[in-house]
């Protein structure tokens, strides 16, 4: 079938990918690019960085400029939710009963964050995910103002340091006993532990949240499982996202079970993107197989946006193409620390120091599981991180660093 | 082809690098992309239009013409 009408639901970065490579592949046909915000296409990872600490303003989140965006022959439709779709007739509704037709639909929807269960909604109390958010934070923490996070994954670990910069008491809570040990590990999590206290983070990790203690409307504390009362102008609630895909409940659209390697609520795709007859899926909310076929992941990773978008383009296109999965990388920004990783290695694996040290906050470390590098982290050494890329996936003799 | 690269966006990962090693580098201090050159010929195009799609900083722009 001669695909003329692709449709993209989502107007961030992995939409943006398909779009861009499809064009590039010499798709001349339709284009049409869906976006429930009423922002064109927009970078989330400054978002917790430079929106965050005042250095840029919000259009410098801008992923193209408008000329470029122009070239691209979008139909840009922004501002409208998809409520849902129908794959037989080949039709995406919209939330103002638009139906659009296509060839080929692709869901680029990302997470939306995930709230406190029970918390109450109160002013001060915030998520981040979207450039609204950021900017509703950013304008909150006015210096003296005490900051609680709750949730110490790598979003979470950079809004800390972000308000510490800014001379805001922070402290940092989460039921894990390390910060972003999830991505990185324990001893990762020691050091970027370490590196916030330092700062002067009260870093309360191994201990969860019982309650927001509310007064006239407002969260003014934060209460602890071991008892401990937090006082607090302002609350971050920072602890993962959930897949949007409420509108394609009914829809003839798999999607994942709750566990990670059932997806974790994703859109279930075949390696390559294709989710069901004419329906891919890019991006955060995407859940691909593992190239062992054992598992679908889901990848909440900036970079695996613009990739999984880029193959998508080629999966509509290309009947022939064969998806081969990059070496995973992701980057966070923390004081005058750049933490880069590359690979996927598990929370249990090995962390050995291969160059520098990690009291100089100079050093690249291997994950080791069995053997194997399943990974490398590194921060201040970024051309010796590069070159480790590479070995992710290969076998590592100790000596051999 | 005109290469334009937004140092204070660079997020420092080198996939422009990998893409292009031969109009990309990185500092060593901080592996902030180094243009090695602003003009390539039009021989590199795919390599620099790829790094500058692939970059997940959006710091690469290229004006074709």
């Amino acid at each position: 079938m001669v695909v003329t009408r692709i449709v993209i639901v989502g107007a961030a970065a992995a939409g943006l990918a398909v779009a861009e490579s499809a064009r590039t592949a010499g798709y001349g046909g339709q284009l049409v690019m869906v976006g429930d915000e009423e922002y064109k296409p927009y970078d989330r990872p400054p978002l917790s960085k430079q929106v965050l600490l005042g250095e840029w303003p919000a259009e410098r989140t801008a992923l193209r400029s408008d000329a470029d965006l122009g070239k691209l022959g979008l139909d840009l439709r922004l501002g409208v939710p998809a409520s849902g779709v129908d794959t037989d007739a080949r039709e995406l509704v919209l939330a103002d009963d638009t139906r659009l037709p296509f060839d080929a639909l692709v869901v680029a929807t990302g997470v939306r964050a995930r709230k406190l269960p029970g918390a109450p909604a109160a002013p001060n109390v915030h998520v981040l995910r979207g450039l609204d958010d950021a900017m509703a934070l950013r304008d909150q923490l006015t210096p003296g103002v005490r900051l609680v996070v709750i949730g110490a994954g790598v979003l979470g670990a950079e809004v800390a340091a972000v308000a510490t910069q800014r001379g805001i008491a922070v402290t940092l809570v989460d039921p894990l006993p390390l910060p972003m040990t999830r991505v990185v590990g324990a001893a990762i999590g020691e050091f970027v532990a370490g590196l916030h206290r330092e700062h002067g983070v009260d870093v309360r990790c191994g201990v969860g949240v019982r309650q927001l203690r509310t007064a006239g409307g407002r969260v003014d504390a934060v209460e602890l499982e071991d008892g401990a009362l937090v006082p607090a102008d302002v609350v971050l609630v920072a602890i993962g996202g959930a897949p949007a895909v409420d509108w394609l409940r009914g829809a003839a659209v798999p999607l994942g079970g709750a566990k990670p390697e059932e997806g974790a609520g994703g859109v279930l795709c075949a390696a390559g993107g294709r989710a069901a007859e004419g329906v891919y899926a890019a991006g955060d909310v995407a859940a691909w197989c593992t190239p062992d076929g054992e598992a679908y992941l889901r990848v909440e990773h900036r970079l695996n946006a613009t990739e999984q978008g880029r193959a998508v383009a080629k999966s509509i296109l290309d009947p022939a193409f064969r998806y081969v999965p990059a070496v995973p990388y992701f980057w966070s920004d923390q004081y005058d620390l750049k933490i880069q990783s590359f690979g996927s290695p598990g929370p249990d694996d090995e962390f050995v120091v291969v160059e520098g040290s990690l009291a100089e906050r100079r050093f690249v470390g291997a994950y080791l599981r069995a053997g194997v590098v399943t990974g490398a982290l590194g921060a201040g050494l970024p051309r010796e991180l590069r070159a480790w890329r590479t070995r992710v996936g290969r076998p590592m003799s100790r000596g051999s660093s | 082809m005109k290469v334009v690269v937004d140092e204070e966006k660079c997020c420092a990962g080198g996939q422009c690098v990998l893409a292009s090693p031969d109009v990309f580098d990185q500092r060593d201090e901080d592996g902030v992309v180094v243009l090695l050159n602003a003009n390539p010929p039009l021989e590199l195009l795919e390599g620099v239009r790829e790094a500058a799609l692939i970059c997940p900083a959006a710091a690469i722009t290229v004006e074709e013409g």
